[in-house]
């Protein structure tokens, strides 16, 4: 795992898409910290946090697109699947390091932290549940990224499918929305779509509300994925 | 060292490979030769717990590939037929990679050098594996493989895209890991296997069509026995020409004779098939000195691989073509590109009753 983890860190940055993905991401949370936090005049980053997910749904899939399609694409994945390592070691491996970059990127909160510290007092409880909060939100988002990489050779499709999958989650929550009062099959489908909820369940948190049971969500969200972009590895030998 | 059983691979419904079972011993260079979609790669795929079989097993030194698939690969070096190479790493950084993913306990800086003089690859190290040439490509996926020293080394195709120069070195690099190694490669290229291999397994439409060193498998696919002999008589005239082929034709264990053009003046070849069983040189020779006839020439000649490959890749279900190209065969077997197997005596096997008419009638045309 270690083997493949580093390898895929030394690529993020040799194939410049950590750098892309940082910059782009520094750049729109620094806005996003400036309009929603500085330029009101508050210190509190809760809507900071919140503006984030649209940008985390359409960041992370450029870290993860071409992490397993390019090895199919190139036939590289010979080289891993008839290496003495797992399946497991591969997909988490690849998992991890883009987890890492991801982590590399949001840490750019503290540094804002600092700079409210200086003007004023930081709420420090809402900053680390905030933080915590995105970690494990990119934490399933990547694990979901990896999955639909590892069903195609196309690092563009896998990218594209990837936004729109994410999207679509998201959207499903904004079109049940009017389900809740609505008649009892109403009622079921907008259980159904809000329990497996991504957005409202990270507006919990930037509302100040620390959830356990969507932290938890998020990593099994992480562990189905990876789960299941394994099997597809699995899968794609006995076919 | 590497044991296969009944190895099958199904693509839905289009047999890849089936039931394929061959054993290669330790030390055992073994050479896989096939046409273009016959399954060599499917099967190497297999051998190396790439794609797994639909049914068969295969034993690398006892362990099952799909049973314990870690113990088993490593104890293999895969070369595909495409590098699995991370084109914008370094050789270095590559090399280094695959150390670690193959878990590798030998000194570190020690063994990469040695493997990269081996594949003398020492010069390109610091450079990207995007920029280097088909040849160096290659060559870097060679050192992959041989990373770690396993035991087996698989090899698809492994001189493609390579220059003759390049072809030699690496063909001579094999034979050498061939004494520490036990090595399979695949190839279509037939003399680079005959170079190499201590065995060859032919493979054909999924299935193995033979197996055995080119000598065997030769001996096993015919029992013809030819030779070309050029006799000089006493008159240089056709009269020379009817009276020894007459005697040709006399001598025991001669099932054929045809005489072929007039090569020198006045002086005759003749093609003369045996019946594989009797070894005529000793015969003719005292008939010749009988007749006072000098034999200037005498060629034996045997199928190459090349005739054997034909043979069996062509052979079953377009008997057309075969009855075509064997004249053809027959002159580039006299041209000098024969196995000398002289000594050995090929099984006594009767010949397809349409085969041997077949021959009937080009030698009858041939004889004008």
């Amino acid at each position: 795992m270690g083997a493949i983890y580093r390898r895929e860190m030394g690529a993020f940055f040799t194939s410049g898409v950590a750098y892309v993905f940082l910059v782009v991401f520094y750049f729109i949370s620094g806005l996003f910290f400036y309009n929603g936090v500085l330029a009101a005049g508050i210190t509190d980053v809760s809507p900071m946090f919140s503006s984030m997910f649209y940008i985390i749904m359409f960041l992370i899939p450029i870290l993860t697109m071409k992490l397993l399609s390019e090895e199919k694409k190139n036939k590289t994945d010979q080289g891993l699947l008839t290496a003495p390592v797992g399946l497991w070691e591969i997909v988490l491996g690849k998992y991890f390091a883009a987890l890492t970059l991801f982590i590399i990127a949001e840490s750019i909160v503290f540094i804002y932290a600092i700079i409210l510290a200086a003007l004023g007092d930081v709420v420090w409880q809402t900053l680390f549940g905030n933080y915590f909060a995105m970690l494990f939100l990119g934490a399933a988002f990547i694990a979901v990224g990896l999955f639909i990489s590892s069903l195609t050779e196309n690092q563009i499709t896998a990218a594209i499918v990837s936004m729109v999958v994410l999207f679509v989650i998201y959207l499903s929550e904004m079109l049940v929305s009017d389900f809740e009062n609505g008649n009892k099959f109403q009622k079921i489908i907008f259980k159904v779509v809000s329990s497996i909820a991504f957005y409202s369940r990270y507006n919990e948190f930037t509302n100040g509300v620390f959830s356990l049971p969507s932290i938890i969500f998020f990593i099994s969200v992480a562990f189905l994925f990876n789960f299941l972009t394994v099997r597809v590895l699995e899968k794609r030998r006995w076919s | 060292m590497i044991e296969v059983r009944n190895l099958t691979k199904k693509y839905g419904e289009k047999l890849a490979v089936n039931d394929i079972s061959f054993r290669v011993e330790k030390g055992e260079i073994l050479g896989f030769l096939g046409p273009n979609g016959a399954g060599k790669s499917t099967t190497m795929n297999m051998l190396t717990g790439y794609i797994s079989s639909t049914s068969g097993q295969v034993l690398i030194d006892g362990v099952d590939i799909l049973e314990d698939p870690k113990t088993a690969k490593a104890n293999i070096g895969y070369l595909p037929e495409i590098p699995p190479l991370y084109v914008d790493m370094t050789v270095d950084g590559y090399l280094n990679f695959m150390y670690d993913l193959k878990k590798c306990k030998l000194p570190r800086k020690a063994h990469l050098t040695d493997v990269c003089d081996l594949c003398k690859i020492s010069d390109v190290r610091g450079r990207i594996i995007k920029n280097l040439s088909k040849g160096y490509r290659q060559r870097v996926g060679l050192a992959q493989a041989l990373i770690n020293n396993p035991p087996v080394l698989i090899l698809d195709e492994p001189t493609v895209g390579l220059d003759p120069n390049q072809i030699i070195e690496i063909r001579s690099l094999i034979k050498k890991l061939g004494k520490r190694h036990t090595v399979i490669l695949s190839s279509h290229i037939l003399p680079e296997i005959q170079a190499v291999c201590d065995r060859i397994i032919i493979i054909n439409k999924g299935q193995v069509a033979a197996d055995g060193t080119a000598d065997e498998i030769a001996k096993n696919i015919t029992n013809e026995h030819k030779m070309t002999l050029r006799i000089e008589g006493p008159t240089h005239t056709a009269e020379d020409k009817k009276a020894i082929t007459a005697a040709l034709r006399n001598l025991p264990g001669v099932k054929y004779v045809r005489a072929d053009m007039e090569r020198e003046r006045g002086i005759y070849d003749y093609d003369v098939e045996t019946d594989g069983k009797t070894d005529i040189r000793h015969s003719l020779n005292k008939l010749c000195n009988e007749k006072g006839w000098n034999i200037l020439m005498l060629q034996l000649s045997d199928l190459t691989l090349e005739d054997i490959f034909l043979k069996i890749t062509m052979g079953d279900g377009v008997p057309v073509v075969t009855e075509q190209s064997a004249p053809k065969l027959d002159i580039k077997v006299k041209d000098g590109e024969l196995i000398a197997s002289e000594k050995e005596e090929p099984a006594e096997e009767a010949l397809p009753e349409d085969e041997a008419a077949a021959d009937d009638s080009d030698n009858n045309g041939g004889e004008e």
